[in-house]
């Protein structure tokens, strides 16, 4: 396995010193596209669920071209979102295994929110939130797909008794407002840390980003050979 | 019913605003009177003949409740339950025609998510709007009396509507009309509650101790009244629920739930944001670029 | 019916036994329901099934079918041991006192003068014994042991309620609780109502279960009173119209009967025809009979009907048998005696009983020509369906004709319902494709073939080139012009004997009712009964005043009810001997010092003093029959006969077998099951069911959706016997055909015990066939017997042998 650590002359900010910069591979291509489609989905159902889990937002059906039709695509964007969301898991589910560092991550959350992050302990590709995040939406997406197909009318429902049904709503749409609570977590961090967005849409992240987030990670991609094929000064 | 009725709209279904004051006027009753139905089934054939509807052509399911189940065609159903009452050791047939109950509090139209889908009039017929309707199911669950059936062609919840259109018109719904025993009457609430104090004293006569009226308090009462020889006991009717309510769980949806949910989502955005204004963005400093490139570098040499 | 459905509104007991009124006529059932929740009626119900006439009956018991007879005659029994007679009724409105002859017996379940090998009776001995003045003898004090009510009383003494109990299965408390409830009317000011169908009449014995309820009723004082009668409701909206205009092989119009071989000429054929009055001052209707038979015959044949021809006696055919009723008809085909075959508004193929022999029957003709509505089985009869219609087409060579008719919607016209009413009604549509009216139809066959007599001669032309068909166009009679015919018209002007300056009748114009036909030529009416139907004063048949003084019931001025819009028949006998209505409340008519008068059109003349004319005034007699006299082929009273497929030896005649004056044929006595059979151990019985009317509905998707797929109905217990669960497949059969279906296991059937052994019966509804939107099935009359009514030739549908088996599903 090749390092993803490579050293770029950035054209950027920081690079203007005329140092290269060190990058390092976060997300291939295939995850990426693997993550957006998951995020639209996401993002869609929160919408067209929003819509039609209030009235006061109902007016969001129009995005999509009418209730009818909202009603008609979410529970399809839902089929989608659990395929999509599932090359996620098997792509990070090992990643996101509980680790030591991770207990004392959370123990020391003030200092995760206040930036002090010089107080945390070395972390791995992922953090603790992060795992949190990704173990949280696995569970709950799998939950949401099971109750959306009991009460997803035209296929399936009258298999079920209308109290499971009944149950099913509830349940989808309870674990609807807390998938859409972590989905608010994962978009903030990731506003607030700057320089993630990158690593889900260039692919890398710089080094100093890396030392300072996932330090093990960095060492541990660093240390492993360069290609040199792939090693390129621009 | 010589004279046109007043339908005024005084519940629209997700529409936050209304429906606090429900005010009815000149209130409306089907009574079906269960012990003068002789399940001849008219009321079934002049329901879908007037409503322009087509069921098909099933088949024979162990009973003569045909279709086997209310359908998006068929919005009223005759179903037969045979019992053995135990206290006389006779067999009894029961017949009750089932369909919208019409309730003065319709879960139907508390579940619906489509503002105008579902309405519900001052004399207390609860009607479906095709236009406004989405087709999610929501009625179907909001129902205490599983009545509202999706059309999978159409994608539309449909169900009696007490002929809204003909009772609009000073006429009474089409299964009154055509029923040839008289079991079922409509007229005005007060009409109806003292016909059926007459029936109900007449089987009482013949030896029903426990006649009375089905009209649930659990929601609010209902525009579809049944005379029961044994009111006792309307679950012995194939089923009709005995202390109907809108479900607690779908109260807990409608209520606590869509409120909660929408706040906490609210709330977790005020926090992000509030938290970014306090701390400011969490930046990587030129430092930390320094040291993974001399993490690298170190690394490169070994 | 004798009275009205309206009428049944005013009754305090219904009986419905042999019908079941809430499934098979709903609509009429409404009064039902009136006099239940209005007057506190009480509803009876018997019957094999638990109906949905029973579903809302006050008491319910069931019998065995094809038992009726001893069921009423136990009640008979209860009546008269407890003394529950109407007898201030009995003695003065019916047969009770009058003596019989001399020689009369029954033994053995034999009436006397039974010929085995002609499988009939001379009648001589069962007449009233005739005084030197020519009036029938009576003993009032009812002493005389050959007096009718002693007879009567030892005819129905074995019918206790544990004869009952083990004849007819019904539980003995049951039937006791209903043989109480009904004796209860026999109170002057309680009536009760007997409404019944094809549930007596498809029976070995029908006519006799009718008689054995209106002798009943007799007794208890129930007939021509608001809310009494024997009512019989017909299976068709024009069944009525049916009998009353003749449409049975031995009738011609107004139940006037067509000449028989041994009446070679028109004396021999109204003298026996004189009806003398049997008691003095009596009226006695029939000798009207002549008046009627020649404006028949005039009506038939116009001009060429004249005095010197005896008004065309020899134009009408001459039966040389009792009548060629459908089983006879098929039975003549089956011989390869009968070649072609007009089949007009009927489905045989489908309601005649052993489909099999109708269908090789068929099969056996040069032609058939059906004409009908829809697109019958029976115009289909060679069509392949599978096992649903397994014939051999190649094989059949009749040619069929099939001539799409029109429904009744589709035009105007009038249907007599079973209040007697004819009520006209007006076309709804026109007629789809090709569809012509029946009218039209049988006018270019009638004017196609008199062309033909015509042209080329033929053995007997006259009937057909001489009938008279005066119609405006005519191919095409109208329906007005068809009615103002069957009421009758003046055809010569007559005057007034006593004052010639007067008319009585003017030529041209309609009669006002058959109190003015003639025998002398001057008159015609094509059905008298119907006389008053369409008068000078317009169709009143088209009347939709629903008038109803005191909202009794009457509604004088709907429509018009024959005879002489008489809406309860025998309504004199609603009063006592001296004019008083036995129930003040319920008046029908009372005498008023010089007149009978109330809500009813009297039917005895209305200044007819009271204690002078009976009631009963189409009888000789003019009080009710107890005993019958000669009238019917089976017995004077009825007797209990067990079903030609019984379960069990008839327990009070145990060496007949059937019906022993029934005419049946060789060939079909073979294909009955031995009584007691083992190889068919359950009785079957056919039915209606309220969402389908005979074999029409079937092609209208939404009845076809609200009753689908034939299927047999078993007892739970027959059920678990047999291992065979509800809703799953049955191969159910009798010695003559087999079908499958889909078992219904209910409740609503229950074992019963018969003669000290359980029996299990089988429903098998009918309404199936293979055309139409219905799912695909059978007929019960692919199991039933080829037997019919000693009377009437009704086909034995209700009772018969049949054996049941679960298969994994159907053969198609």
């Amino acid at each position: 396995m090749s390092s993803s650590v490579h050293t770029v002359r950035e054209t950027d900010a920081t690079a203007a010193q005329g140092a290269p910069t060190t990058t390092v591979d976060r997300y291939t291509t295939g995850a990426r596209i693997n993550h957006w489609v998951t995020a639209i989905c996401l993002v869609l159902l929160a919408i067209s669920g929003l819509a039609l889990f209030h009235p006061s937002l109902y007016f969001l059906t129009n995005l999509f071209g009418g209730g009818e039709i909202t009603r008609i695509i979410h529970p399809w964007i839902g089929v989608v979102l659990f395929f999509s969301f599932a090359g996620l898991f098997l792509r990070f589910w090992k990643l996101n295994l509980w680790k030591a560092e991770d207990g004392t991550w959370m123990r020391r959350i003030r200092d995760v929110l206040t930036a002090h992050d010089e107080n945390l302990p070395e972390l791995g590709k992922y953090n603790a939130g992060q795992k949190i995040v990704f173990w949280g939406m696995a569970i709950f997406i799998i939950i949401l797909i099971c109750s959306g197909l009991i009460i997803w009318d035209r296929y399936f429902s009258s298999y079920f008794s209308l109290d499971t049904q009944r149950v099913a709503l509830l349940i989808h749409s309870g674990i609807a407002i807390l998938a859409i609570l972590l989905w608010i977590t994962h978009v903030y961090a990731a506003i607030w840390v700057r320089g993630t967005f990158r690593g889900m849409i260039r692919g890398n992240v710089t080094g100093g980003w890396a030392w300072r987030y996932h330090r093990k990670w960095l060492r541990e991609e660093a240390a492993k050979p360069r290609d040199t094929t792939t090693s390129h000064y621009h | 019913m010589a004279s046109p009725r007043a339908m005024d709209i005084v519940r629209v279904s997700a529409t936050s605003t209304a429906n606090a004051d429900v005010q009815f006027k000149d209130e409306v009753v089907k009574l079906i009177d269960v012990s003068r139905c002789i399940g001849c089934k008219a009321c079934q054939a002049a329901c879908i003949e007037w409503n322009d509807r087509h069921e098909v052509v099933g088949t024979f399911d162990a009973s003569y409740d045909n279709p086997t189940d209310l359908t998006p065609d068929m919005w009223t159903l005759m179903r037969f339950t045979e019992y053995e009452n135990p206290s006389t050791g006779n067999l009894e047939w029961l017949i009750r025609k089932d369909g919208c109950m019409h309730c003065a509090d319709p879960g139907c139209l508390k579940a619906c998510p489509a503002p105008g889908a579902i309405v519900q009039y001052s004399n207390g017929i609860v009607d479906f709007v095709a236009d406004n309707c989405i087709g999610c199911g929501y009625c179907v669950k909001g129902c205490p009396f599983n009545i509202p059936r999706i059309s999978k062609t159409e994608g539309k919840a449909h169900k009696c509507t007490l002929c809204s259109d003909r009772v609009a018109v000073g006429q009474g719904p089409a299964c009154a009309k055509a029923c040839p025993t008289h079991a079922i009457v409509f007229g005005t609430t007060d009409e109806m509650l003292a016909h059926a104090d007459g029936r109900i004293t007449d089987l009482k006569s013949r030896g029903f101790d426990n006649a009375g009226l089905y009209n649930p308090p659990g929601v609010a009462g209902t525009h579809v009244m049944y005379v029961l020889h044994h009111a006792d006991k309307p679950e012995i009717y194939a089923g009709l629920a005995k202390d109907p309510r809108i479900s607690p769980l779908v109260q807990l949806w409608k209520g606590v739930t869509k409120y909660t949910g929408l706040a906490a989502i609210a709330g977790a955005v005020i926090v992000a944001f509030v938290h970014h204004v306090v701390n400011g963005p969490n930046r990587v400093t030129r430092s930390d670029e320094e040291n993974a490139r001399r993490l690298v570098d170190e690394e490169n040499r070994t | 019916m004798t009275n009205s459905w309206t009428d049944i509104r005013n009754t305090d007991l219904v009986v419905v036994m042999g019908g079941n009124a809430a499934e098979a006529h709903p609509c009429g059932f409404k009064w039902v329901t009136e006099a239940k929740a209005n007057r506190g009626a009480k509803l009876i119900v018997v019957d094999p099934r638990f109906t949905r006439t029973a579903s809302v009956a006050d008491f319910y018991a069931p019998i065995r079918p094809g038992t009726d007879i001893a069921f009423l005659f136990g009640v008979i029994n209860h009546c008269i041991q407890n003394n529950k007679v109407q007898w201030d009724y009995v003695n003065s409105f019916t047969n009770a006192a009058y003596l019989v002859k001399e020689g009369y017996s029954y033994k053995d379940g034999l009436f006397s003068g039974y010929d085995e090998s002609k499988r009939d009776y001379d009648r001589s001995s069962w007449e009233y014994e005739i005084g030197d003045d020519g009036y029938a003898r009576k003993d009032t004090s009812l002493q005389n042991p050959r007096c009718v009510w002693n007879l009567l009383k030892e005819h129905v003494s074995v019918f206790t309620p544990d004869m009952v109990s083990r004849i007819c299965g019904t539980p003995k408390d049951k039937f006791e609780k209903i043989a109480a409830m009904i004796a209860e009317t026999s109170a002057p000011d309680k009536a009760m109502t007997s409404m019944y169908a094809l549930g007596w009449t498809q029976h070995s014995k029908g006519s006799q279960n009718i008689r054995a309820m209106a002798m009943l009723q007799l007794i208890l004082g129930n007939i021509g009173l608001r809310g009494g009668g024997m009512n019989a409701l017909r299976g068709h909206s024009n069944i009525q119209g049916l009998t009353d205009i003749g449409l049975m092989s031995n009738l011609i119009p107004g139940y006037l009967v067509l000449p028989v071989d041994s009446e070679p000429d028109f004396n021999s054929y109204i003298s026996k025809r004189a009806f003398k009055p049997l008691e003095p001052d009596q009226m006695s209707y029939w000798q009207n009979y002549k008046k009627f038979f020649v404006s028949f015959q005039k009506s038939m044949f116009g001009p060429a009907a004249t005095a010197d021809n005896d008004w065309a006696y020899q134009w009408l055919p001459k039966l040389d048998v009792g009548s060629y009723d459908m089983l006879r008809a098929f039975e003549l085909m089956h011989q390869g005696k009968m070649n072609g075959y007009v089949c007009q508004g009927v489905n045989p193929l489908l309601s005649a009983p052993n489909r099999k022999k109708i269908t090789e029957a068929l099969s056996k003709l040069k032609f058939l020509v059906t004409i009908d509505p829809l697109d019958t089985e029976t115009s289909r009869f060679w069509d392949n369906q599978g096992a649903f219609n397994d014939v051999d087409t190649k094989s059949i060579q009749t040619e069929v004709f099939q001539l799409p008719s029109t429904c009744f919607a589709e035009e105007d016209g009038s249907l007599v319902n079973s209040s007697r009413w004819l009520q006209w009604h007006f076309a709804g549509g026109d007629p789809p494709g090709d569809a012509k009216h029946d009218t039209w139809i049988m006018a270019q066959i009638f004017t196609r073939l008199r062309d033909m007599y015509q042209k080329d001669g033929g053995a007997v032309p006259d009937p057909v080139v001489k009938l008279h068909w005066p119609y405006k166009d005519p191919n095409d009679p109208l329906p007005d012009e068809l009615a103002k015919e069957l009421n009758g018209y003046v055809i010569e002007s007559v005057k007034d004997p006593n004052d010639p300056s007067k008319l009585l009748l003017e030529a041209g114009k309609q009669v006002a009712g058959f109190g003015v036909l003639r025998d002398d030529g001057t008159t015609a009416a094509g059905c008298w009964i119907y006389s008053g139907c369409y008068t000078e004063d317009g169709n009143q048949m088209a009347r939709r005043d629903n008038f109803d003084p005191d909202d009794a019931g009457f509604y004088p001025k709907w429509t018009f009810s024959w005879p002489a819009n008489r809406r309860i028949m025998y309504n004199r006998a609603s009063a006592d001997i001296n004019g008083k209505a036995w129930d003040s409340n319920r008046k029908v008519i009372e005498w008023n010092g010089s007149a009978w008068a109330g809500y009813d059109v009297p039917d005895i003349v209305p200044s007819a003093k009271p204690n002078v004319v009976g009631p009963f005034i189409m009888n000789q007699e003019g009080v009710g029959r107890l005993w019958v006299r000669n009238t019917m082929r089976d017995g004077p009273f009825p007797a209990h006969y067990e079903p030609f497929e019984s379960p069990i030896a008839n327990p009070v005649a145990p060496n007949i077998k059937g019906n022993p004056a029934c005419r049946v044929f060789p060939e079909d006595l073979a294909a009955f099951a031995d009584t007691a059979s083992k190889e068919f151990p359950y009785v079957g019985t056919s039915y209606r069911l309220t969402e389908h009317f005979h074999f029409w509905t079937k092609h209208v998707w939404v009845n076809a959706m609200l009753q689908p797929e034939f299927f047999v109905e078993i007892s739970e217990e027959l059920g678990r016997e047999k291992n065979i669960g509800n809703g799953s497949w049955v191969r159910v059969w009798s010695k003559r055909g087999s079908v499958q279906a889909k078992a219904y296991v209910t409740k609503r059937i229950k074992p019963i015990t018969v003669d000290g052994k359980p029996v299990h019966i089988i429903g098998v509804p009918l309404h199936w066939g293979f055309t139409g939107q219905a799912k695909k099935g059978y007929g019960p009359n692919s199991l039933t017997p080829f037997v019919g009514d000693a009377n009437s030739e009704t086909p034995e549908f209700k009772a018969f042998l049949l054996n049941i088996e679960p298969i994994s599903g159907p053969t198609v």
